[in-house]
């Protein structure tokens, strides 16, 4: 056996293990550069910001661990938060509410409605008209409403997924999250209607 | 203009805004937005209120958070 054919495989071998380290490196560069877009979410998910905090970090500990199973050229921003998900939903989030308790909500001009009713007609047409809903009443609102659609409305609305995305995130079809996100959104403004009209 | 056609645009309202209606949806939509100011109002209104959720609902990762999160990083080979 030549000199060459003896060194080959431990050269191999060698440059297998530090590619592997060195796209280890490049995925948690990537991942790392998304927390704050993953923190955003998961504060709206749970509800205090030490939560979060925790949340975000066992989330980058199991990412971390099993790197392996991301493939590179897909959504990792998604990857992450479907992790993420998964860890909120195993800390004993207790299961909420059967369908027919779910609230019923207004339909979804409700809170356009009720702030012409209040203010005019004409009050809708004014530039800044949503800032007259404060933000502690928004983030109440979102806090408010029974997870299975904040989880919906906060992906879609806050963290700016597709309908596909928030599908494969929370392993549930599509249609699913349309009704969820549209049920979602009129009891999210009918909570803003009641706090700030009342 | 009737009250069914508002009640059509309302139902088709969150679609537009979220673009995810059909082509034949998009131009009832447009059709009863461009001659129903009451819709109008309404439309912009969603609209704004959607960015308004948007930017006082999301909070900044909080100071240390990243520093904490750097630390769960695998051991880095050396030479890379």
């Amino acid at each position: 056996m030549s000199e060459s054919g003896a060194t080959e495989p431990e050269e191999d071998a060698g440059r297998r293990v530090a590619n592997e380290a060195r796209e280890r490196v490049h995925f948690e560069e990537e991942a790392l550069g998304l927390a704050d877009q993953v923190y955003r979410v998961a504060r709206r998910m749970v509800g205090t910001r030490e939560e979060a905090e925790e949340l975000v970090q066992d989330t980058y500990a199991r990412a971390f661990r099993s790197w392996r199973s991301f493939t590179p050229g897909t959504n990792m921003r998604a990857w992450l938060l479907r992790i993420l998900t998964n860890l909120n939903t195993d800390r004993g989030r207790k299961i909420q509410r059967t369908p027919d308790q779910q609230p019923l909500e207004e339909s979804d001009y409700y809170l356009a409605n009720r702030l012409a009713a209040v203010e005019g007609e004409q009050a809708l047409e004014e530039e800044q008209v949503v800032e007259r809903l404060s933000q502690g009443s928004v983030v109440n609102a979102l806090a408010e409403l029974p997870h299975d659609f904040r989880d919906v409305v906060v992906l879609v609305d806050l963290g700016e997924f597709s309908y596909a995305d928030a599908a494969q995130i929370l392993d549930i079809p599509i249609g699913t999250v349309m009704s969820r996100l549209h049920r979602g959104r009129r009891i999210l403004k009918q909570a803003l209607a009641e706090e700030t009209l009342t | 203009m009737s009250d069914g056609d508002c009640e059509k645009c309302e139902e088709l309202l969150q679609g537009y805004l979220d673009r995810d209606l059909t082509p034949a949806e998009v131009t009832i939509a447009e059709g009863h937005l461009g001659g129903c100011e009451y819709c109008r109002r309404r439309y912009r209104f969603e609209a704004q209120l959607r960015r308004y959720i948007r930017t006082t609902a999301s909070e900044r990762m909080p100071a240390g958070l990243m520093a904490k999160l750097t630390e769960l990083r695998g051991p880095t080979a050396d030479g890379l």
